[in-house]
């Protein structure tokens, strides 16, 4: 890295003091000029007061992992300078707010230290406080731009629509961002050697979140009902369902809502209400994290002895207990493939990036009322709460909803006697009916014992009747979920094999590896059950490496569980600190395996 | 209510409602609960109120948690569609059924360990969310089905089968629906069938979440040592108290008929309950007054019973969802999904 659109940089600061909004106007001017950009939040589950980092990708090769250094470091919290200043690569650069000075047993040889007082600037140039806070973020933000060669028309122009309707607010901001840009301009060499040069690169591309993505995905599926509770970092997935109905799911004539959003008074609740409006035919789904998840286990449950379908996106974060909220993880997968007491498993979509929540939002609906039962579609808060550069989403008007074998009054009438749990046609599912529908279409949903007419018992037959029904119905689907998407390389014997948010920085290091002479294969599975060809590939490989961001190697375990690959014929690399996974822990991880494996 | 299953047939002077249906179409599955269960005989209260209001049964969602009063659902109408769902959640799956299809009429059955323990916030912040149902808490102050554990509305000194006096003070549903905003709160005795089934029906017409506490005895468990009529105590304590798989048939509990005001109820365990329904001039429009009464009620050990407080115009959940009037289930997909050229322009937003 670092060259022409190819770097990185990242701000250090304060939360609550407006700087994500300067965050957003750097990476979206920067995307405008048609490079490829990606953001990472690097936040703290707090409102005010502690540090927090934004930091930004450019890289002209579409690259959107988090990146392995940073070239340029921007130290606007006072606190964090010591480990900004370790934080800057050799090499590299720091830019810092010499408002408060840096304590000079802090610089660092190798690298370069530009100060300017962004704080005095902007105290000696507006009047109130609020100001003063929050217009020295539009001034870093000026700066980078002249440091980074950051088209500031396209800066000019952004800031024209955001503030186009507080004439002040506009005012105040283009003196900000001049007031970084002149001082930069004046003061130092710029551009830096690493900087930004337009290109055409993000065409048919946009900058989305995976929680917006997911709330879309929920909306062009006819999602009708949400239920949820707030949980960090599931929550704006709601939120942004919430936004979409009111733009589009308002009835014109009457102002009336074609949907129904129950914040519920905990995770338990919201599971209860996705559950009880399934059963009833609405589309219904929760957003939650693993908390939340660990919440529902008991209703989870419910919904699949009980063949009920439901949607359940979780966003992960970092860790058992209340761990880190505001760190990303893979590691609710055992909670979510084997959920609940008792013999069950379960539907879980793995979507790497926005566009594929939206899409595999959509197809949890599908599968959820096809199958009747409990989908998970696992993103985390990586995928969830970053803007990700990912092509546009396309729709195809001619979709409509898999309700999956619903009888309605007409085909009752055309049996002679319904039985809910009967499996008519040999694969594990059986029709049902919703409630209201006459005749004979009425039946009994109940947690306890349960035959195939749907009537209470205790019996072993009846027991073992139904619950492999339910065990054929969910090895069955494992051919209709999303397929694992593989990437081959000739003469590969090496395969790495992962899941959603590592995606980016496998394939990423497949790339450098393929530098180093090292030729990989790349699977990622997109869903739980596995397919047969997740079984071919880990087979079909001399050397396989499942990589995962948890403790436990769990996706590595459930591939033996499920596939009876032995465990010990894949070798787990593990990066589970809550940060986003870089292509340097997968490259040194693999080329440091495979140079201690004897010839 | 233990009997065998009675033959369909209908009897040719049998009565039929408006929908041309006798009572014995109200009528659910055989009741596996203890003879002479106070619920069962809520579950007959239910059967009267459903063919004398001409509910379609099949429009109807029955609802319940966990606990003997759970069971019940299965006892009536068994044409309707049946949850029975887990314990202290019947309210969150019927919220949710509800806002997916509020064309149906939802009757949830609980009771007081379902509602007022393990399910305690979801009873409450259903009654804050006013879900359009009739909520039946079908209560005697202990836990039948595992035995006999006291209650979350079991008095401050009552016993229990092992002789155990209750310490805790009782969560009473109905002062906590008050409390809580409830638009339809009453309280009634599954001996009454007078009293009550006037008031499920009442409940059933509310549009709103309507709370309808029920007490309901316990035969098993309320016949333990330290009882005066319990078995081991007539034995003259000569054996262990009544065992699990031994229980007595007893006689369902009624009110006796009389003008008095307040009506004294000898319950199993040689106990008694004293029932002061309201009196004609009482207001049930004035929640504070409502309070007040329950209040003074159990001051002098008393418990009022009738319609203790109704407010005829609250708004319930779809109202404050802003829901159209169309079940949500019923809108066509069409109208749900913005479709190709809107997706195009919205990804605009996103350049």
């Amino acid at each position: 890295m670092s060259g022409i659109n190819d770097f990185a940089f990242k701000m250090g600061t304060v939360n609550g003091t407006g700087s994500a909004s300067a965050n957003s106007l750097l990476m979206q001017a920067i995307f405008r000029m048609g490079i490829p950009v990606t953001g990472k939040n690097i936040f703290p589950s707090n409102i005010q007061g502690l540090p927090t980092w934004y930091e930004i990708r450019v890289s002209k090769d579409g690259y959107t992992a988090r990146p392995s250094e940073v070239d340029l470091v921007v130290a606007l919290n006072p606190s964090t300078y010591r480990k900004d200043v370790a934080a800057v690569r050799p090499g590299g650069y720091l830019l810092y707010d010499s408002t408060w000075p840096l304590d000079p047993a802090l610089v660092r040889e190798g690298i370069t230290i530009l100060g300017i007082p962004f704080g005095k600037m902007c105290v000696e140039t507006f009047e109130k406080d609020r100001d003063r806070t929050l217009l020295r973020n539009i001034a870093y933000a000026g700066a980078l731009a002249a440091l980074l060669d950051i088209d500031m028309d396209v800066v000019g122009q952004m800031l024209n629509e955001k503030f186009a309707k507080k004439p002040r607010l506009l005012d105040a901001n283009h003196t900000a961002i001049h007031l970084g840009y002149d001082f930069a301009k004046a003061n130092f060499a710029c551009p830096l050697p690493f900087r930004l040069e337009k290109m055409d690169a993000t065409g048919d591309a946009i900058l989305m979140d995976g929680n917006t993505a997911s709330a879309l995905g929920a909306l062009y599926a006819g999602a009708t009902v949400g239920a949820w509770y707030p949980i960090t970092p599931a929550t704006a997935l709601m939120e942004a369902f919430k936004g979409f109905c009111e733009k589009f799911r308002v009835d014109p004539d009457t102002g009336l809502n074609n949907y129904a959003i129950l914040q519920a008074e905990d995770e338990l609740a919201a599971a209860g209400i996705v559950i009880g409006a399934g059963w009833a035919g609405a589309r219904a789904f929760t957003n939650t994290s693993g908390p939340g998840i660990s919440l529902m286990q008991e209703f989870i449950g419910l919904a699949y002895y009980t063949d009920i379908p439901a949607v359940f996106f979780d966003v992960q974060r970092c860790g058992p207990a209340t761990g880190m909220p505001t760190r990303t993880q893979q590691a609710d997968l055992f909670s979510l493939a084997y959920a609940s007491h008792g013999d069950t498993k379960h539907l879980v979509l793995f979507p790497a990036n926005p566009r594929e929540c939206f899409e595999l939002a959509v197809q949890s609906f599908d599968l959820a009322e096809r199958f009747q039962t409990p989908v998970f579609v696992a993103s985390d808060l990586d995928i969830g709460m970053n803007d990700w550069m990912v092509k546009r989403f396309e729709w195809d008007d001619n979709y409509r909803p898999d309700r999956g074998k619903v009888l309605d009054a007409e085909a009752l009438s055309k049996i002679a006697k319904f039985s809910r749990y009967l499996d008519v046609d040999g694969d594990g599912i059986a029709a049902r009916t919703l409630p209201g529908v006459g005749g004979k279409g009425a039946y009994f949903v109940r947690g306890s014992g349960h035959d195939k007419h749907a009537a209470y018992t205790e019996d072993s037959d009846a027991y073992l009747e139904l619950v492999d029904r339910l065990k054929r119905k969910i090895d069955g689907a494992a051919e209709s979920l999303p397929t694992p998407v593989i990437q081959r390389r000739d003469g590969a014997e090496v395969g790495l094999v992962m899941i959603g948010g590592c995606d980016a920085a496998v394939r990423e290091a497949s790339d450098i590896l393929a530098t180093q002479g090292i030729a990989v294969d790349v699977m990622r599975i997109r869903a739980f059950p596995f397919a047969k060809a997740v079984h071919d590939f880990i087979t079909g490989h001399e050397h396989v490496f499942v990589i995962e961001q948890n403790r436990d190697a769990q996706l590595r375990a459930l591939l033996a569980i499920e596939l009876g690959v032995p465990r010990d014929d894949m070798h787990a690399v593990l990066d589970y600190g809550g940060m986003p996974l870089t292509a340097k822990v997968v490259v040194d991880a693999v080329s440091a395996h495979l140079a201690g494996v004897p010839a | 209510m233990t009997s065998i299953t009675k033959p369909p047939v209908r009897h040719p002077s049998s009565r039929t409602n408006a929908l041309g249906l006798t009572l014995r179409d109200y009528e659910g599955a055989m009741s596996t609960l203890c003879a002479g269960c106070g619920h069962d005989s809520v579950t007959a209260a239910l059967i009267q109120a459903g063919w004398e209001m001409a509910l379609e049964p099949h429009r109807v969602g029955k609802m319940s948690g966990i606990g003997c009063s759970s069971k019940t659902t299965a006892y009536f109408m068994k044409q309707s569609h049946g949850f029975n769902s887990v314990h202290g959640r019947m309210p969150s799956v019927t919220s949710g059924a509800a806002a997916a299809n509020r064309s149906l009429t939802y009757i949830g059955i609980s009771g007081d360990g379902d509602s007022l323990s393990i399910g305690l916030g979801q009873l409450s912040h259903a009654i804050r969310r006013n879900v359009n149902m009739l909520y039946v808490l079908e209560n005697n102050g202990v836990y039948g089905l595992t035995k006999g554990q006291f209650s979350a509305s079991a008095d401050i000194g009552s016993t229990s089968k092992k002789g155990e006096a209750n310490e805790q003070a009782p969560i009473d549903p109905v002062l906590l629906a008050l409390t809580l905003g409830a638009t339809f709160v009453a309280r009634s005795f599954s001996g009454d069938k007078k009293q009550l089934v006037p008031i499920l029906k009442a409940g059933i017409a509310h549009r709103g979440f309507a709370v309808v506490d029920v007490i309901s005895p316990c035969v098993s468990f309320n016949d333990h040592e330290g009882s005066t009529k319990s078995y081991a105590f007539t034995r003259e304590q000569s054996v262990e108290a009544v065992s699990a798989d031994f229980v007595p048939i007893q006689r369902a509990i009624t009110v006796p008929e009389t003008d008095e005001e307040v009506r004294v109820v000898q319950l199993h365990d040689g106990g008694s309950v004293r029932l002061r329904s309201t009196s004609p001039e009482y207001d049930p429009t004035d929640r504070e007054h409502a309070y007040a009464y329950v209040r003074a009620c159990q001051a002098r050990q008393e418990t009022a019973t009738g319609l203790l407080f109704v407010d005829d115009g609250g708004r319930e959940m779809h109202d404050m969802m802003r829901t159209v009037p169309t079940p949500l289930i019923d809108i066509p997909y069409e109208k749900l999904c913005p479709g190709k050229a809107a997706l195009e322009a919205l990804m605009q937003r996103y350049r």
